[in-house]
Formats: C-alpha cells, sequence, structure tokens
C-alpha cells in the first residue's frame, strides 16, 4: 500500500493558491502542524499567534467577521482543552467560518495525556454548530479541504500528519456526511474512523477469510451524523453492530452510534472499541494500540465474541497482512 | 455658542440620561447595573456623541423579539449590531466587552436616538433580545462578551483585518478594569502589539470594582498602565469623567501601537446614596423597602417634568 507524506503541508498549499480569504494562523507549533511551506509560501496570509490560543481562536472568530476565513492549526487539546470558552462564545453561537485543524488525535503521539486528543469529538460534538471532520487517508487530507471552505460554519479537522496511507482512491474524494463502504456482509456491521479504518481493514480481509462477512463503514464526518446508508447499516446485521475509534469510548462514534440505534429502535448489541474511559500515556503508535485494545486483533476478539465462536485468527495472521501496509516506512514524528 | 461647547453640552445632556434611566430602571426592577452607569456615563456618552464615526442605525427603534440563535437553518437571525450603524468599511465599529454593562448601553442607544425608550421596558423580559447580559442579538452587541475578555481579541481580529485591507476608519473597544485579570487580555495586548495594530483604541473603565468588591482586595491588577506599557500598548490616564480629557485622548495619531485610555472613574458618580453600599457595587437589588425608597427619592428629585415611576 502506498504511504505518501506531509500530505496536508503540500495539498494545503495548491489548494490555497487562489483562496485570497484563506489565511492560516498557528500556535508556535508550524512545523509540526505541516504549515511551514504555507507559511514560506504565503507569508501575507500566514500569522503566528504565540503560544496563546484562546486569542488565537478569538482572534480567528473577529477575522472570519471580516470575511476571511481562517485555518487555525495547532494540537488539537490545545485548541478544545485550552480555549473552549472561546470556540463557543467567540467562534461557535455566531456560527463564524473559523475552520480548526487539530492534530495529534488519540494515540497518534508519544507526547503522552497531555498531548492526545482522547476526547476531542466528545466535546466538539456537543457544541451547537460545530461541524467535525475526520480524515482517515491521503485521499481524505487532500479532499476535505473543499468540504471544510464550503461548509457555512465553524469546523474541526481531527487531523493526521506525517506519513499517511492511501487507502482510498485518487479519485473518490471526501464527501460530507457520507459513509465509505469498504466491504459488504449481513453478519456484523463494523463502523470506523480515522486511523482505525486502516486497522480494522487488516482484520476484516483475515475474518472474510474465515467465512465472517462483514459491511465495513469508514466514517469520517461526526457531526452531523445523518447519513441515511449507516442507519441502513445499523439495521442489517445478524449478530450486531461494531464501532472503533481513536479516541474515548465516551462520546465519540461509538455513542453516536449508540444514540442512532436507540432512538430508531435498532435492538441489536454494540461493541464499541476504543479507549475505555481512561488516559493513556506516551509510546510509540503500534505499543498504544495493542496496550489500550485498539488493534486489528481486538476487533477479531469483538467479533468473536459477538457471534459466540472461535475464529483461530493469530497475532501472526494479522501481522502478514499488516505487511502489505503502510507503516513499515513510517518514523514516529517528534514534537 | 461654539461648536465645541455644543457637542459638550450634548455629551452631559446624554451622560445624565445614562445615569437617570438606569437609575429608574433600577428602582423599577428592585436592581441594576447602577454603578456601571455612574463610572461609564461620560466615557460611553462621550464615544457616541463626539468620538466615533458611526452610521446611522440600521435596526429598527423598537427591538424585534428573539428569532432564534444563529445557525445554518435560522435564516431570520439577525444581530444587534445594527444599532451602532452598518458595518461597512468607512464607519467607526464600536464594541462594548462586559457585557453585563448592557443596560447601560441601551439608555446610551435611547439618549442617542438609536432605539426608543420603549425598548428599554423589554429588558430581561421573556422571549425578549434586550438581555440583561448583552448578547450577540442584543441592541448595541454584535458579540458575545458575557465570559469576558473575548471581546477585545475579536475587535483585534477586526481591527488586523481592516488593516490589511487598509480600511482607515477606526475600531472602539469599551472595556472593565476587572477583565484584566483575565490571560486572554494580555494575550490580546501582546498580539496587537507584535503585529501593530493601531487602529484600535480600548477605553477602561477603572473603576476599580468587580463582583466581590474592590479590585485591590480581590486580585490586583496595578499598576494597570504600567503593566499594558510593557505589553507593547500606549497608555493615556484621563479623569473618567473629564470629558474634555476622554475626548482628547481620541485624538493621538496612530503610531503603530494599540491605544488604551485608561479612565479613572468613580462608581457612585452623582448618585453618592451608593456610597453607603461600598466596598460592593458590583450590582444593586436593595437591602429593604426603605432603601428602595431613598433611590426613589433621588429619581424623583432630579427627573425631568412629567416623568413618573
Amino acid at each position: 500500500m502506498e504511504t505518501v507524506a506531509r500530505v496536508h503541508e503540500n495539498n494545503l498549499v495548491k489548494w490555497a493558491k487562489n483562496r485570497p480569504e484563506v489565511v492560516v494562523l498557528s500556535a508556535d507549533l508550524t512545523g509540526s502542524t505541516e504549515i511551514g511551506l504555507f507559511a514560506e509560501t504565503y507569508p501575507d496570509r500566514f500569522f503566528s499567534m504565540g503560544v496563546a490560543e484562546q486569542n488565537m481562536l478569538s482572534f480567528a472568530a473577529g477575522m472570519a467577521r471580516e470575511g476571511f476565513i481562517p485555518f487555525v492549526h495547532t494540537f488539537a487539546v490545545f485548541i478544545y482543552r485550552q480555549a473552549l470558552n472561546q470556540i463557543i462564545s467567540s467562534i461557535a453561537y455566531s456560527n463564524l467560518p473559523v475552520k480548526m485543524f487539530g492534530f495529534l488525535p488519540g494515540i497518534t503521539t508519544p507526547g503522552g495525556a497531555t498531548h492526545q486528543a482522547i476526547e476531542d469529538v466528545a466535546v466538539m460534538r456537543a457544541i451547537p454548530n460545530m461541524v467535525i471532520y475526520e480524515p482517515g487517508d491521503a485521499t481524505e487530507i487532500e479532499s476535505v479541504l473543499d468540504a471544510v471552505a464550503q461548509t457555512p460554519a465553524p469546523v474541526y479537522v481531527r487531523m493526521l500528519r506525517g506519513e499517511v496511507p492511501r487507502l482510498f482512491s485518487k479519485t473518490e474524494a471526501f464527501t460530507a456526511d457520507r459513509a465509505r463502504v469498504l466491504s459488504r456482509g449481513d453478519d456484523l456491521t463494523l463502523l470506523s474512523s480515522g486511523i482505525c479504518t486502516e486497522e480494522a481493514m487488516r482484520a476484516t480481509a483475515a475474518l472474510q477469510a474465515r467465512g465472517v462477512n462483514i459491511l465495513h463503514l469508514h466514517i469520517s464526518t461526526h457531526k452531523p451524523f445523518t447519513d441515511p446508508a449507516v442507519l441502513d447499516a445499523l439495521s442489517a446485521p445478524r449478530y450486531g453492530v461494531i464501532t472503533m475509534e481513536n479516541h474515548s469510548i465516551v462520546g465519540g462514534l461509538g455513542s453516536a452510534v449508540a444514540e442512532l440505534m436507540a432512538e430508531n429502535g435498532i435492538g441489536k448489541r454494540l461493541a464499541r472499541i476504543g479507549l475505555k474511559d481512561t488516559f493513556a500515556h506516551g509510546g510509540g503508535r503500534a505499543y498504544l494500540m495493542r496496550y489500550y485494545s485498539l488493534d486489528a486483533l481486538t476487533l477479531v476478539n469483538r467479533v468473536e465474541t459477538l457471534i459466540g465462536e472461535k475464529l483461530g485468527i493469530t497475532e501472526n495472521n494479522l501481522a502478514a497482512v499488516r505487511l502489505e501496509h503502510a507503516h513499515s516506512k513510517a518514523k514516529e514524528e517528534d514534537l | 455658542m461654539t461648536e465645541k461647547n455644543n457637542w459638550q453640552q450634548e455629551v452631559k445632556r446624554v451622560a445624565e440620561g445614562i445615569r437617570r434611566r438606569v437609575l429608574e430602571h433600577t428602582v423599577k426592577n428592585n436592581g441594576g447595573y447602577l454603578s456601571q452607569a455612574c463610572s461609564a456615563a461620560e466615557i460611553l456618552a462621550t464615544l457616541y456623541v463626539y468620538i466615533m464615526k458611526l452610521g446611522s442605525s440600521t435596526a429598527p427603534m423598537v427591538p424585534p423579539p428573539f428569532q432564534g440563535v444563529p445557525s445554518i437553518n435560522n435564516p431570520d437571525y439577525t444581530s444587534g449590531a445594527g444599532y451602532n450603524g452598518p458595518a461597512t468599511p468607512d464607519f467607526d465599529r464600536f464594541f462594548l466587552s462586559p457585557a453585563h454593562y448592557a443596560l447601560v448601553l441601551y439608555t446610551v442607544l435611547i439618549e442617542t436616538g438609536r432605539m426608543a425608550p420603549e425598548g428599554l421596558s423589554q429588558f430581561n423580559q421573556d422571549g425578549s433580545t434586550v438581555e440583561m447580559i448583552g448578547a450577540e442579538h442584543s441592541p448595541g452587541f454584535e458579540m458575545m462578551g458575557g465570559a469576558l475578555a473575548q471581546t477585545l481579541s475579536q475587535a483585534g481580529g477586526i481591527a488586523l483585518a481592516r488593516k490589511l485591507r487598509e480600511q482607515k476608519a477606526r475600531i472602539w473597544v469599551f472595556m472593565s478594569d476587572g477583565e484584566f485579570q483575565e490571560g486572554q487580555v494580555w494575550e490580546a495586548f501582546q498580539t496587537l502589539s507584535h503585529y501593530k495594530v493601531d487602529n484600535i483604541t480600548v477605553y477602561v473603565d477603572v473603576n476599580g470594582q468587580q463582583c466581590d468588591g474592590e479590585i485591590r482586595n480581590v486580585m490586583g491588577i496595578g499598576p494597570l498602565d504600567q503593566r499594558l506599557q510593557s505589553f507593547g500598548a500606549r497608555v493615556i490616564k484621563v479623569d473618567g469623567h473629564d470629558i474634555t480629557a476622554l475626548s482628547a485622548a481620541a485624538s493621538y495619531k496612530a503610531d503603530g501601537r494599540p491605544l488604551s485610555v485608561l479612565c479613572y472613574t468613580d462608581p457612585c458618580r452623582k448618585i453618592s446614596l451608593l456610597e453607603k453600599r461600598r466596598p460592593k457595587l458590583h450590582y444593586v437589588r436593595f437591602k429593604n423597602k426603605a432603601e428602595r425608597q431613598e433611590y426613589a427619592a433621588l429619581f424623583h428629585k432630579n427627573m425631568p417634568a412629567g416623568h413618573t415611576l
């Protein structure tokens, strides 16, 4: 599988070329959020705001009121944890088109609990007017910007950086509030988001080979969450529904799916894979995904529980799949 | 009569009207932000009458009822900004930061002919936009300032945007001194200095008061002038009840620094009855009938003929 380096860095510069209203704001993490090239290419549209996120978010709101489209970049935790009241009072209430690019979702950083955004979707989902996108691969990182710009509302983008796999064809762009169908089947329905989609794809292939048929949807819009295909998919499976997210199981994709199922009277079992209401700690991605049960093997185990049958899939089976995939080339990025 | 005397008379009339209307409202409703009217009357009157270049109000004289909050699905929503005139490049913009001064601002709008006196009767009524803590849809407001300290950053973003587009009109922000306890205010000044945003002027009502009492006892912020200067701001100190001094501060030519006018004020100015309530002046709710009567009597003594409570 192809991987692409610094997708956002290059794509943003190309994309913003003829969009003079787009300005980029940075909170001292320019290199780390892949906006260095933008700063070099369009210095007049780049604003270094220092380590002062509350002011940065409110300032962006002011610029948005004057017709600019501010693209705020920093680590996700410094957006929604550091400046939540500013997001709400300065931006979201007034439905201003401030676009927030939050990096280091979940366990994608060795930076530990202070840097890992594990409840960002939960927090942002609760804010009226907020729209939340989470690209899962290079194609979505490249094409999400059109949706971001076209959405007349504040948008939070749960963003990936560095070496990113290309899971989806370049011709199949990100579409707001539309799930991607990655495999079909009527035993189980699986909904995954972000980096968990790649992880899930490792398992679904092995499961399919054992005769377990899975309807696998990749979710890249957390809010709004109104794709009718999702509701159909939740109603369909024989054994139940599984969600898989690089986020706390409280308030994120798993919760959104639970809400939808309950409101529509879908009486199926639901298994939520994610951080089980716990903080994480610093470490490599593979280690953290194993330690916190966010990986392909976890998915296999949850499938076994739901169908009531052992499938004999081992870590080695999954590792074999893993070799074809992206991260042999990837290295951990520093902060 | 010179032209100068004319505008000064008008400022005095408006300032007097602010105090009278807020006092009247406070007596009628058994509560109100009265000390803020006392401290800020001359500042706001000078800004509206003499300093700011605002267009005529584009909003209805009687504020419309609540039409829902802003959202993609609410095309009927309107902000309260229209009361300060159109937001076109040739006109100044005004932002009042401490949103609990709303009652005071509404009376300014009435005295300057931007809102009908009946508008104030909707104050804090269910279904009204004339809210106790000014919201974006409240007359004269354009932002959600209720959390304090966020308006300066937003106005800074607007000022920077206007500078980028080479628009000459100015941005005026009214703040209270208590807000300077919030870190975001200093983040904002740091940024305004860094980007040399000098088309913005901040008038600060330095009344030394906050909710819990005197600022110097709750959490000192002094020396405010030196703190601001060290953040790169240009600082002018004036008597906040001296109309000439207040107006002169506005004529400083831009020099690359954000301008802050520290207006030292008396929160009991011209309503000395308030002195008895020190040190807690933030919100006046009468302790008993007798106290309310005292304030009612003061109102009756000062009100123009034909007025009754």
